[in-house]
């Protein structure tokens, strides 16, 4: 395992050496001490490895991902996971604003509670949070999934496209053209799916789905505010 | 109207200049459709512009350069401030942002061609990054937009430089709208979105807000391409005072400045009319701010909206631009709104020259459509070279002006070169008024 000592090193000497492994390399597994709450950590990873950060991080954690493995073993800043395209995120804490924002795949979980305008613009990502979310999440979500295992605060899913979202808990207000959709079968499948990839006990039948009333697809004037 | 029958002489019909014709067929069409305007293009109504200021020309006491003979450079290098691969340029024209989807595929690739073969750079637009614009673009600058439609990291590791979009000239502070007309397949997959939906692309960027979280937004985009790239900021002309300021404090190596007349794909036609500021107004101001930072120079400074010639071009930087970008004079060289299709035009309720309707996809000339038979119409290599032609005249004629002004370079020109026609002119150019050495606001002078 190769230690590296951010405070230390410094996060360019960072990032360069997490852009240097390559699909094949042999460094497979690389722990980062002392983020100190540092933003753009381990930003733009394009290799299947593993990086556990021992602390919590400032902005963008992890942002751009493609293949890595990331653990937080803490809390995150705003825009964790911001913009993922494949991999895997995990956060042991709590997450800021915008946690896996406009993200277009790959796995979020946030095991503590996660902030407003999670999954914001999400296209793709699949984000699973343990606690609550807060405001406006899933904001003009296109596609992915959001799971909340607790609850979600005022207007989820405003504006939203294709994402699927699944809320254990209450939802404070659902924003507009965000409704109530029937559980079927198949939802309850992937809901499944998406519990086990997110370490998560809950059951999926004690979720209700939401999703786009697909009233706003095309301008309405009797639709806008 | 006086009764004729007494034989005495009829007040003439006069049409109200408030309520003008175009005026009440607006409000006719609001009335009976409950739907406001949108359209492509820029503002049309007439503001203070580069045409109300004059160059001065050599004298006396200012000695010309001799036209083709002696040098004068038009190249220009943008990015020095921290990009390790700071992007050089042949000519200070560059092709602004305009999206995949707004635009055909070909019309992207024509780009590319004539801004290569002229030397200088082409960037994306909303949508993402094409294979036909990166193919034949040698330097592509890729926007990074509140939608992030087709964002993802290996186009930003293939580009040349970064251009965050936080506002656009011809709506500041507005979002974007695709109608579904225009949403063919391909569109719809680079934009996670189901096809024939309205694409509305957010007005806001998800993930910040404020110069502050910029200045962070900045610092993950330099370590994701391994500070190599120049990052420009791209700001609609609102308030270019702080606006650039606050630029520069985010960390920009070069900021875009985008006036209200410069073009837009779809956006409502009051936003394009009534919101923002003429870039006249802006330049100074935005170079003010470099000045007062100690940055002009520095950080590059690009505008755009409205311009057209060698001329819009040396008066942009005689104001102290580094560079322009031109927008819908490239796609009117391409051959947008072309008398050509004047039929065409015609059926369709206008005539060229006023066709505004870029976002509904039926573009007589085949350039802001995605549909197969109308794209046919227009050919990419020839497109390509009517774009590398006009770029050179615009050179030109930009250098015509420069050694008449006894420059060796574009970028020496300066305001001292510059009179103003109009009070308005002066007064927004900060440029003295013909015959005067003195513009409304002067330092020094207490009217
Ligand atoms: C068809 C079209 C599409 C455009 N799309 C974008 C875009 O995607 N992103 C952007 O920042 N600006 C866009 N713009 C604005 C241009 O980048 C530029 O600011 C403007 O065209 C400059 O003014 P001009 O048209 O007068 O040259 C678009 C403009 C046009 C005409």
């Amino acid at each position: 395992m190769q230690t590296f000592d951010l405070e230390a090193q410094g996060l360019r000497a960072l990032n360069s050496a997490l852009h240097a492994q390559s699909a094949d390399t042999n460094q497979t597994h690389w722990e980062i001490v002392n983020p100190k709450g540092s933003h753009a950590i381990a930003v733009g990873l394009d290799a299947p490895i593993e990086v556990d950060i021992k602390g919590s991080t400032g902005y963008y954690c992890g942002g751009m991902n493609k293949q890595a493995t990331l653990h937080v073993h803490g809390s995150v800043g705003p825009g964790t996971a911001e913009n993922m395209m494949s991999g895997m995120i995990v956060v042991e804490g709590d997450a800021s604003q915008y946690a896996g924002a406009t993200g277009h795949g790959g796995t979020l979980v946030i095991k503590g509670n996660a902030s407003s305008r999670c999954g914001i613009s999400m296209k793709g990502i699949d984000i699973i949070v343990h606690g609550n979310i807060g405001h406006m999440s899933a904001f003009m979500a296109q596609s992915g999934n959001l799971v909340v295992c607790g609850d979600a605060g005022d207007a989820l899913g405003d504006s939203l496209y294709e994402a699927r979202l699944f809320v254990r808990g209450s939802v404070k207000s659902l924003g507009a053209d965000c409704i109530e959709k029937e559980m079927r079968p198949e939802h309850i499948a992937i809901l499944e799916e998406l519990l086990e990839r997110g370490q998560c006990d809950a059951k999926a039948s004690e979720f209700k789905r939401y999703g786009s009333a697909r009233k706003l697809y095309n301008f309405n004037i009797d639709n806008a505010y | 109207m006086k009764d004729d029958t007494t034989g005495a002489p009829r007040t003439m019909p006069i049409q109200s200049a408030t309520f003008s014709n175009p005026v009440n067929a607006e409000i006719r069409r609001a009335a009976a459709t409950g739907i406001y305007d949108i359209r492509g293009g820029g503002a049309k109504r007439k503001v203070p512009h580069f045409d109300d200021l004059l160059f001065l020309g050599a004298s006396i006491s200012r000695y010309p350069l001799e036209g083709y003979r002696e040098k004068c450079e038009t190249s220009v290098t943008l990015g020095t401030r921290f990009a390790s691969k700071p992007i050089e340029l042949d000519i200070p024209v560059t092709i602004a942002g305009m999206s995949f989807g707004a635009l055909s595929g070909p019309a992207k690739e024509a780009l590319g061609r004539g801004a290569t073969m002229a030397g200088t750079s082409t960037t994306t637009g909303d949508g993402g990054m094409t294979e036909e614009e990166r193919g034949h673009s040698n330097k592509l600058v890729y926007q990074y937009l509140p939608s992030r439609y087709g964002m993802n990291p290996d186009d930003l590791r293939r580009c040349d430089a970064i251009e965050i979009v936080v506002g656009q000239g011809a709506k500041p502070g507005g979002g974007g709208m695709l109608l579904g007309q225009k949403i063919s397949d391909r569109v719809a997959e680079m934009r996670n979105l189901p096809k024939g939906i309205d694409q509305r692309s957010a007005c806001r960027h998800p993930d910040w807000t404020g110069p502050d979280d910029l200045e962070i937004k900045i610092l993950e985009l330099r370590e994701i391409t391994n500070w190599e790239k120049p990052i420009y900021i791209k700001v609609g002309g609102a308030r270019p005072y702080f606006d650039t300021t606050l630029a520069v404090k985010a960390g920009a190596d070069v900021v875009v400045l985008d006036g209200m007349q410069g073009g837009t794909a779809a956006t409502q036609d009051v936003f394009i009319e009534h919101v923002g500021q003429p870039i006249l107004a802006c330049i100074r101001e935005a170079v003010r701010a470099l000045q007062d930072l100690d940055m002009h120079r520095e950080v590059q400074l690009i505008v755009s909206g409205g311009i057209r010639n060698g001329a819009d071009v040396a008066k942009a930087m005689a104001m102290g631009a580094d560079a322009v970008a031109i927008g819908t004079a490239a796609l009117i060289a391409l051959g947008d709104n072309d008398p050509k299709w004047e039929a065409d035009y015609n059926a369709l309720g206008t005539t060229a020259g006023a066709y505004d309707d870029w976002h509904e996809g039926q573009d007589p000339a085949g350039i802001t459509t995605q549909d197969p038979e109308l794209m046919k119409r227009f050919d990419p290599i020839e497109g390509g070279r009517r774009l590398n032609n006009y770029l050179k005249v615009m050179t030109l004629e930009a250098q015509t002006i420069a050694r008449a002004c006894g420059k060796n370079h574009l970028h020496n020109l300066e305001p001292e070169d510059l009179c103003a026609l109009t009070l308005e002119a002066a007064a927004m150019a900060k440029i003295p008024l013909a015959g005067t050495d003195w513009y409304p606001g002067k330092p020094g002078t207490t009217y």
